[in-house]
């Protein structure tokens, strides 16, 4: 009896969640085409984005105990990297191969710099939103972790790189479209942007890859590594007395959390048509983490299903009382923080857990 | 003789112009319950926060002809050398076999790191079992004893392999039965080891030490059996003196 | 001589407004590892105070010396309301204050939007600091002296305050064993309000500096924030001296990248350079030493 209550507990260890992430996909892949209208739909889209970078962010700060705010650094670094192609796409469709993106005419002096060149080359920018984040997290964690930086020091260094990376696009008008960002683009590898077909493709792409990184969190939480993560994260130093360095525990997790957001950023640009400094700055940092406190960091669908949460409530709060979202952002800190320091679906489970345990003392 | 010794030569802990130890000489033999003993500052667990990495110290303190000075304290850990705390610190949220699993990681590949654990290795049972804490593999370690906790940072040793283990007075605060239960574990897993214990209580030293070293002031003040110690008029004079008239009247 | 002492000159003048504003946030984390992400709005908010005052005073000459109190109290209390209604309710999870006060910091600058506008106000200069006296070439303003004379008063006024009064021992017994300080009849929860009190009304007195140089402007905490942020990370857990050294070298340092490449450039590089200077002290300047584990 016990041994089959034993094995039951198990396989709802394992297929639990399992379970959770298949209701997802089949809620983003199946029902929401169905119901919603295309631009609705476009929007749950951007908000599948953010839920990307989102469950990185949970990997990092819910069991990592690192308090990213920056990721809109590396969600920046995905996307741009995205939109610089898509650019050129749109520019080599009607300029030639060598034609070069219109601002670059309109504020610069007509030249576009080296740096931009491979990104013509649809697999290589894959192949850079991928790398890129991972390269950049690894050079600024491995010089952070390494001299046991963590806490609140982590949490503002990474705030300031993103003041400082918005900061830079911003200046940098004929390389990065400035203050405006990079948009107008007409077409995703060949597949016209204006087409809705090929619309709701991209939308399923992003509903795709939000499930991948939900699979591979769930492998990664299960995992003697995600064992480890939480002891580092629980106690550090004492994790050093196992023979591990600490910061090579964490950088994994960091830079997993990096490339996931670089994912996000660039499925963010084809669905919007626009990354600008403000999708990247530290507010967009900070609006990346509200969604994962709200849903609850350490959980596996939490950060997910809040993020996509508090993108749903943004945009119905921005069509409802326009210039009052702000309040509703800084309102939702503090209430989640205060009272739900580990997010709405924690308080749940917590509460469930507690009724459970109840019933079999009875 | 074999090389499985932890030496150490002019250990030198310095804070501020303190000096916390002051060239201290040592040598740690396997197969032998090595005791550290002094009063209050004598620069016992600094000691052992030198040789494991935790304070910047100058000499040398060779185990297999690496100088563990110069290592990171997870490298000192890979080498082969493990502690523990005075405060018990176990992973409270990690049921004793989780703990005992975790310590396993050092010899683990990274392909293996990032699977789930499927069933308990043999070498997390052998370690539950010298311990004695089989019965309670399920539960978190936050609700164990305070010596069952000592238990499982040993058991978590063992599934290290630590080969040297600088134990942080592990019965403080026991119970006399728990003490006696921790003397035998430490004789059973001792003779392939070096075990170095620091200790306040002289029960238990006069009970399992093999060698004793007595420190003071940073400095060792003696060293030999526990005989020897005792009949040491500079040991009885700075520390044992109260201590064993005390023992004496019990 | 100009390409050197004009960098140099306003760098220490933007240095002497971080440490301003750095000295509140140094003050608050250290003592109760506070992150008050907010300290930029209170700077704000003592802009806003010497703009507000100069419409009730309208002698310019004498209404900066009434905004100087005046921006301490107000950006004070907001600090104490701040503290009494949110932080004190969090005292064992500090992480977790960064990201409440990182609510009430949106709350704050919005709230100055829709009162204040979304466009600055302009903050008169009074006679007496309009005016710039000639150092080697470089036509140093009286307002950028004054910025430095400011931090200087605030630096010895609080050195005076924790060295010499009873809320000054108190605070650093606290600071030191807040356990042992409580057991000894030490109130730390007063303790605690007075601290964030000070911190907060110093982060306003900052306020009518900035507001000297570049009037208000509802953004304008999160312009300075980070920076004094990084003079804290830079200059060490809850130590004077490295704040003040952290301050002036990063104002510095900023202002020579300032000069040699653009100002977002400078941003970036200090950003830079600060992480590189962490891997020399990993603590920051100057470090409270510490023994065993936890």
């Amino acid at each position: 009896m016990n041994n089959l209550l034993q094995t039951g507990q198990r396989l709802g260890r394992t297929w639990g969640p399992l379970l959770g992430i298949a209701i997802v996909a089949i809620a983003l892949l199946v029902v929401a085409p169905a119901v919603l209208s295309p631009f609705r739909l476009n929007n749950l889209g951007k908000y599948v984005c953010w839920a990307i970078a989102g469950v990185g962010i949970g990997l990092a700060w819910g069991r990592g105990g690192m308090l990213v705010m920056g990721q809109g650094v590396f969600f920046g670094l995905g996307g741009y990297a995205m939109a610089m192609h898509l650019k050129l796409e749109a520019a080599m469709a009607t300029g030639g191969p060598d034609a070069i993106p219109d601002f670059m005419v309109l504020y610069g002096d007509g030249t576009m710099p080296g740096w931009w060149e491979p990104f013509r080359s649809g697999p290589f920018t894959l192949f850079a939103i991928l790398v890129l984040p991972a390269i950049a997290a690894t050079i600024l964690g491995f010089a952070i972790f390494k001299r046991r930086v963590k806490g609140a020091y982590f949490a503002i260094l990474t705030q300031a790189l993103a003041v400082a990376f918005a900061t830079l696009l911003v200046a940098t008008i004929k390389q990065t479209g400035g203050f405006n960002g990079l948009n107008q683009f007409t077409q995703f590898f060949g597949y016209n942007l204006y087409d809705p077909v090929n619309k709701r493709m991209i939308y399923s792409i992003a509903a795709v890859l939000l499930i991948v990184c939900l699979v591979v969190v769930w492998q990664l939480y299960r995992s003697r590594f995600g064992e480890l993560l939480v002891a580092t994260r629980d106690a550090e130093e004492r994790v050093r007395f196992l023979g591990h360095d600490p910061a090579n525990i964490k950088l994994v997790a960091f830079v997993v959390a990096a490339v996931m957001a670089s994912i996000g950023g660039a499925m963010f640009a084809p669905i919007t048509g626009i990354i600008s400094p403000s999708d990247v700055d530290a507010t967009a940092s900070i609006f990346l983490i509200a969604g994962v406190a709200l849903g609850g960091r350490s959980l596996l669908l939490g950060p997910a299903i809040g993020a996509l949460a508090v993108g749903f409530g943004r945009t119905f709060l921005s069509e409802s009382f326009p210039d009052q979202w702000t309040y509703f952002l800084g309102l939702l800190f503090i209430v989640v923080i205060l009272f739900f320091p580990s997010g709405l679906g924690s308080s749940w489970s917590q509460l469930t857990s507690r009724l459970r345990t109840k019933e079999v003392a009875r | 003789m074999n090389d499985d010794y932890l030496e150490i030569r002019g250990l030198t802990v310095e804070f501020d112009g303190f000096k916390a130890i002051d060239g201290v000489d040592l040598t740690l033999l396997q197969g032998q319950l090595h005791f550290l003993i002094g009063p209050n500052g004598a620069g016992k667990t600094t000691l052992v926060d030198a040789v494991t990495g935790l304070v910047p110290a100058t000499g040398h303190a060779r185990y297999r002809n690496q100088d563990l000075l110069r290592m990171k304290s997870h490298r000192i850990v890979r080498a082969g050398i493990g502690r523990t705390f005075q405060t018990a610190t176990v992973f409270e949220g990690l049921s004793v076999l989780q703990n005992l699993d975790i310590a396993g990681g050092v010899h683990r590949s990274a392909w293996t790191m990032l699977m789930a654990r499927r069933g308990v290795p043999s070498y997390v049972e052998e370690a539950l079992e010298t311990v004695g804490l089989a019965d309670l593999r399920d539960k978190p370690a936050g609700v164990l004893a305070h010596g069952q906790k000592q238990w499982l940072e040993i058991g978590m040793l063992l599934v290290q392999d630590a080969r040297v283990m600088l134990l942080d007075e592990p019965v403080a605060g026991m119970s006399a039965e728990e003490r006696e239960e921790t003397g035998e574990l430490l004789r059973r897993i001792g003779h392939e080891r070096t075990i170095v214990v620091i200790e306040h209580d002289m029960d238990f030293v006069r009970s399992f030490a093999d060698v004793v070293t007595v420190m003071h002031a940073g400095k060792v003040l003696a060293e030999g059996g526990v005989a020897e110690i005792q009949a040491n008029a500079r040991v009885q004079e700075v520390y044992l003196g109260r201590t064993a008239e005390e023992a004496d009247h019990a | 001589m100009d390409a050197f002492t004009t960098p140099l000159l306003a760098g220490t003048a933007t240095g002497a407004l971080l440490l301003i504003a750095a000295l509140g946030l140094a003050l608050t984390f250290g003592q109760m590892g506070v992150i008050n992400m907010a300290h930029g709005e209170f700077l704000m908010a003592g802009a806003y105070t010497t703009f507000l005052t100069q419409q009730v005073v309208t002698n310019t000459d004498l209404s900066i010396l009434v905004a100087l109190p005046a921006a301490f109290v107000v950006a004070g209390s907001l600090g104490l309301l701040l503290e009494v209604s949110i932080i004190s309710w969090m005292y064992r999870r500090p992480l977790d204050t960064l990201l409440v006060t990182v609510g009430v910091s949106l709350l704050l600058q919005q709230l100055a939007k829709d009162i204040f506008g979304a466009q600055g106000d302009p903050v008169q200069t009074p006679g007496w600091l309009d005016g710039n006296i000639d150092v080697f070439g470089y036509h140093w303003p009286y307002r950028q002296m004054f910025t430095i004379l400011l931090a200087i008063a605030a630096l010895v006024g609080l050195g005076l305050l924790l060295k010499y009064t009873a809320y000054g021992r108190q605070i650093r017994a606290t600071v030191q064993n807040r356990d042992l300080a409580e057991t000894m009849g030490v109130s730390t929860r007063t303790v605690d309000r007075v601290t964030f009190f000070v911190g907060s009304g110093l982060a306003g007195v900052g306020g009518v500096a900035v507001s000297l140089i570049s009037g208000t402007n509802p953004n304008l905490g999160t312009t300075y924030i980070i920076s004094a942020f990084l003079v804290v990370v830079a200059g060490g857990l809850g130590q004077l001296k490295g704040t003040v050294i952290a301050a002036f070298a990063v104002g510095i340092v900023t202002a020579f990248f300032t000069d040699w490449f653009n100002s977002s450039m400078a941003q970036v590089f200090t950003f830079a350079l600060v992480v590189i200077f962490l891997q020399l002290r990993p603590q920051g300047l100057f470090t409270v030493r510490t023994r065993g584990l936890a």
